[in-house]
C-alpha cells in the first residue's frame, strides 16, 4: 500500500514537472507536430484493419442472434452503430493503441534513460520531462479522437459490407437502421472517454519509460508494465465514465 | 574556476564521497583519476547536479550551485558542456541536428548561423563531412567526437568528460586527448576529465586528483605524479608493466 502511494506521489510530481514553462515554444511545437505525424501514420493502418473487421463481425453476430420476428432486421445496423460508437471504437481501439503507442513510448524513453540521453538534456538545462513527454501527451490528445472517429466510420462501413456480402439484409435496411434513433451524445461520450484514455496511455507509459533504471532488460520490463498499467487504467476509466455519464 | 568544498554523498549507509575538496583551474585539463567504484563518476554527477550532495558546496566562479533550484541552475548549466562515457547522442537526430540542438533550445540564431557554428564545431573535431550521418552509422571514436562538438557548441566555460577514452583504440584515444587539450587551451575552458587511462594522464594531465575510497587521496601536477611516494597512488598508477618500465 505504501509503495502504491509512493508511486502515485512520484507520478503526480512527474506530471507537475511537465507543465513548467517551455525553454523554447517553437521547438516544443515542432516536436508535437512530429509526434502527431508519427502517431497518426503509424496507427492508421492497424486502426482501419481492426475497426472494419470488428464492425463486420458485430453486424453478422447481431443478425445471427436476432431471431425474434418482432424485432426489425434494421436493428442489426443500429446495434452495430451503437456498439462501434459507444465501446469498440474508443475502448477496444485504445487498448490496441496502448499496446502499440504505449510500449513504443516506454521503450523510447527507457532507452534514452539508460543511454544517458535524458541526463544530457538535464545538463543542458532543459526540462527533460517537459521536452520529451509533453509533446507526446498533447499529440495523443489531438490524434486519438481523430483515429477513433475514423474507427467509428470504418466499423459501421465494415458492418455494412459484412451484412451485404453475407446476405443478412439489404442495403436499404442497413442505411435505415444506421440513422434510426441516433443519439449524438453517444459520440461525445465516446470522445470524452478517448481523451481520458489518450492521457492515461501516454502519461503512464512515459512515466514507466522515464524512470527506467538499469539496462536493456529493464527497458523491456518498463515497456511491458506500461502496456499492462495502461490497459488496466483504460478498463477502470471505461467503467467510471460509463457510470458517471450513461447510468 | 570550479571549487568543490567538503562534499559528501551517501547512498543508504554506503558512503561514496567523504569530505572531498578540490579546485579546478580555468584553462587547465584537470584529471580525476582513481579505480573503478571509488567515486569519480558520483563526484562528476554531483558537480553537474545530476545527483544532490548530502553536505558541502560546489562553486562555479563563486556561484554556489548546491543551493540553487532547477530554475536558478539553468544559466549555469548552459555554460556547461558534458561528454558522456557512451556519447549520449540523440539517436533520433543526425550528426548536424545533434550539434545544433543546444543552439535551437537556447539561442535566437538564424538557421544559417546555427549551421555555420555546427560546421565550425565539427571541423574542430575533425568530422568535416559527417553532417548528415545517422548516429547508428558512427564508430565509437566518431561518437565521442560528435559528443565533444555538441558540448562545445554553446561555447561552454566548463567542460566535463566522463571516461572519454573508454572502449577506444590507443590511436583514437590519443586523438581525443589531443582534441580535449587543444579545445581547453584555445577557449580557456575549465576542463574536468574522469579517467583511469594512464596514457591520458601522461599526455594531457596538467592538474591531477586521485580519488581513493571516496576521498581525495592526492593532488598534484604530472611531474609530481610520477615521483610521488603515496603508496595507494603508486599502486594505482604503476600497476601495469608499461608504467613500471616508464618509472624505471
Amino acid at each position: 500500500m505504501f509503495k502504491l502511494l509512493a508511486q502515485v506521489g512520484k507520478y503526480s510530481l512527474f506530471m507537475k514537472g511537465l507543465f513548467a514553462k517551455p525553454e523554447k515554444f517553437s521547438v516544443y511545437l515542432r516536436q508535437t507536430a512530429l509526434e502527431m505525424a508519427t502517431m497518426a501514420w503509424g496507427s492508421i493502418g492497424i486502426v482501419a484493419l481492426i475497426s472494419s473487421f470488428l464492425g463486420a463481425v458485430v453486424a453478422i453476430q447481431s443478425a445471427y442472434n436476432l431471431s425474434n420476428p418482432f424485432v426489425p432486421i434494421s436493428a442489426v445496423a443500429w446495434v452495430t452503430r451503437d456498439s462501434m460508437i459507444l465501446e469498440f471504437a474508443s475502448t477496444i481501439i485504445c487498448l490496441v493503441l496502448a499496446g502499440k503507442i504505449g510500449s513504443s513510448i516506454a521503450s523510447e524513453l527507457g532507452t534514452m534513460r539508460v543511454t544517458e540521453q535524458i541526463d544530457a538534456l538535464e545538463i543542458m538545462g532543459i526540462n527533460s520531462s517537459g521536452y520529451l513527454v509533453l509533446p507526446k501527451i498533447v499529440a495523443a490528445l489531438l490524434v486519438f479522437p481523430i483515429l477513433v472517429i475514423i474507427s467509428m466510420f470504418l466499423g459501421i462501413a465494415g458492418g455494412y459490407i459484412g451484412c451485404i456480402t453475407a446476405g443478412v439484409m439489404t442495403s436499404a435496411d442497413f442505411r435505415k437502421g444506421v440513422i434510426e434513433d441516433f443519439i449524438p451524445f453517444n459520440v461525445t461520450f465516446s470522445l470524452i472517454k478517448t481523451v481520458l484514455y489518450a492521457f492515461a496511455i501516454t502519461s503512464v507509459s512515459s512515466y514507466q519509460g522515464y524512470y527506467t533504471d538499469g539496462g536493456a532488460l529493464e527497458v523491456g520490463r518498463s515497456s511491458t508494465k506500461a502496456v499492462v498499467y495502461s490497459c488496466t487504467l483504460i478498463l477502470v476509466l471505461d467503467y467510471i465514465t460509463t457510470q458517471l455519464l450513461l447510468a | 574556476m570550479i571549487e568543490v568544498q567538503h562534499i559528501s554523498k551517501k547512498f543508504g549507509d554506503r558512503v561514496v564521497l567523504n569530505d572531498v575538496s578540490m579546485t579546478f583551474i580555468q584553462g587547465n585539463t584537470n584529471l580525476v583519476i582513481g579505480g573503478s567504484g571509488n567515486g569519480k563518476t558520483v563526484l562528476m554527477k554531483c558537480m553537474i547536479g545530476l545527483l544532490e550532495v548530502d553536505q558541502g558546496n560546489i562553486l562555479y566562479d563563486q556561484r554556489n550551485f548546491t543551493v540553487m533550484d532547477f530554475k536558478e541552475r539553468k544559466p549555469v548549466r548552459q555554460e556547461i558542456g558534458m561528454v558522456f562515457q557512451g556519447g549520449a547522442l540523440f539517436d533520433s537526430m543526425d550528426v548536424e541536428e545533434n550539434v545544433i540542438f543546444p543552439m535551437s533550445m537556447f539561442t535566437s540564431w538564424s538557421d544559417a548561423e546555427k549551421v555555420e557554428r555546427a560546421n565550425f564545431c565539427l571541423q574542430k573535431v575533425n568530422l568535416p563531412n559527417a553532417n548528415r550521418l545517422k548516429i547508428s552509422e558512427l564508430s565509437g571514436g566518431m561518437r565521442k567526437r560528435v559528443a565533444i562538438a555538441r558540448a562545445i557548441a554553446l561555447k561552454p566555460k566548463y567542460l566535463f568528460c566522463d571516461e572519454p577514452n573508454s572502449g577506444l583504440d590507443p590511436k583514437t584515444s590519443h586523438v581525443i586527448d589531443e582534441l580535449l587539450k587543444e579545445i581547453t587551451d584555445e577557449f580557456q575552458i575549465t576542463t574536468i576529465i574522469n579517467t583511469h587511462d594512464m596514457n591520458s594522464v601522461v599526455e594531457i594531465g596538467e592538474r591531477i586528483f586521485f580519488i581513493n575510497k571516496g576521498q581525495k587521496a592526492w593532488e598534484g601536477s604530472l611531474d609530481d605524479v610520477l615521483q610521488t611516494d603515496n603508496q595507494e597512488l603508486n599502486d594505482f598508477i604503476f600497476s601495469s608493466k608499461l608504467m613500471k618500465g616508464l618509472r624505471k
